[in-house]
């Protein structure tokens, strides 16, 4: 089975993000002066192979511990889709 | 002898001829080692110059982990041989897992590249061995991600084993305790964000990274002369 994965990275809690505070920080000379706790991270998309699901997100948890996430700092997210088979 | 130094380079690394020039000035031999190559050949240190490795996609550092030349840099500094790394080669070493902590994005997400003044904190390190304990040191910085953070435990245990090299005096991108550079538990991987090599001559505006140059050649030496 094919299944699409959609990884979000995001910081631990704790850690600093100086991206989503510069974002933040910007958004009220736009007027936006009600928008708090802006979270700056990563989406990585890809499509894998495996018996099922439970071995697609396996693999796919593997691999963010190993390269796509540090997990010294960040944290992440995996959504799985059955991609249809084609013929 | 001449302490052989090994350099480190990946594709994207864009430092190791100041290093290999500085090394050689001071009265080491200096070998660069391409990052596909398993072996150190002969090397008594060992350098990760700055760059951009593998164009720090993803994150800094995270692709040059898995070059080959890591696993026998890693076996190096387990055997106790003196690894250097310096601002990417820090990332790197971070990545590898070499050196507890991350390097992040500079707190005000600027690009700094500026002298700025670092502390001897401690002259326990293959780094700072013949530094002037507390003295103040007139580096270059070049970084976009060179603001370290790690968890509270590795903090602390940072604090207390004394294994905090170098300090900025004025902290200038957010780093977690001013931390400039630090050093493994057995004091012989050392990484760093200051470009040593670049104030090595009087023309580069700075001779004050020359004794940190000078301490890896001595602990190289040492270890050289103790195999």
């Amino acid at each position: 089975m094919k299944y699409e994965a959609r990884v979000e990275i995001t910081h631990l809690p704790g850690i600093a993000d100086p991206q989503g505070a510069t974002v933040e920080r910007s958004l009220p000379a736009l007027g936006y002066d009600n928008v708090t706790q802006v979270r700056v991270g990563k989406s990585i998309r890809l499509v894998i192979d495996a018996a099922d699901e439970g071995a697609a997100r396996a693999q796919v948890d593997e691999m963010c511990h190993r390269l796509l996430a540090n997990p010294v700092i960040e944290a992440y997210e995996i959504e799985l889709t059955e991609l249809a088979s084609t013929p | 002898m001449s302490a052989r130094v090994g350099i480190v380079v990946f594709p994207g690394t864009n430092c190791e001829l100041d290093v290999a020039w500085a090394v050689e000035r001071l009265g080491g031999t200096p070998e660069t080692l391409w990052h596909a190559d398993a072996e150190l050949r002969g090397a008594d240190a060992v350098v990760v110059p700055g760059g951009f490795a593998h164009g720090d996609y993803l994150r800094t550092g995270a692709i040059a982990r898995f070059s080959p030349v890591m696993d026998a840099v890693a076996r190096f500094a387990a055997a106790g041989g003196p690894v250097v790394g310096i601002c990417n080669g820090f990332q790197v070493l971070a990545e590898a897992g070499l050196l507890p902590g991350a390097l992040q994005k500079n707190a005000g997400l600027s690009f700094l590249c500026e002298p700025v003044e670092c502390r001897v904190e401690t002259t326990r390190s293959a780094l700072t061995a013949l530094a002037e304990p507390g003295s103040v040191l007139r580096l270059p910085i070049n970084h976009f991600e060179g603001n370290y953070v790690c968890d509270e435990t590795t903090r602390r245990r940072l604090r207390d084993d004394d294994r905090i090299v170098l300090r900025y005096v004025r902290n200038p991108n957010g780093s977690l305790d001013d931390i400039a550079g630090i050093c493994s538990e057995q004091r012989n991987v050392v990484g760093l964000m200051p470009h040593p090599e670049r104030a090595s001559d009087a023309l580069l505006g700075s001779t004050d990274g020359v004794v940190l140059l000078r301490s890896l050649l001595a602990t190289a030496s040492e270890g050289a002369a103790v195999a």
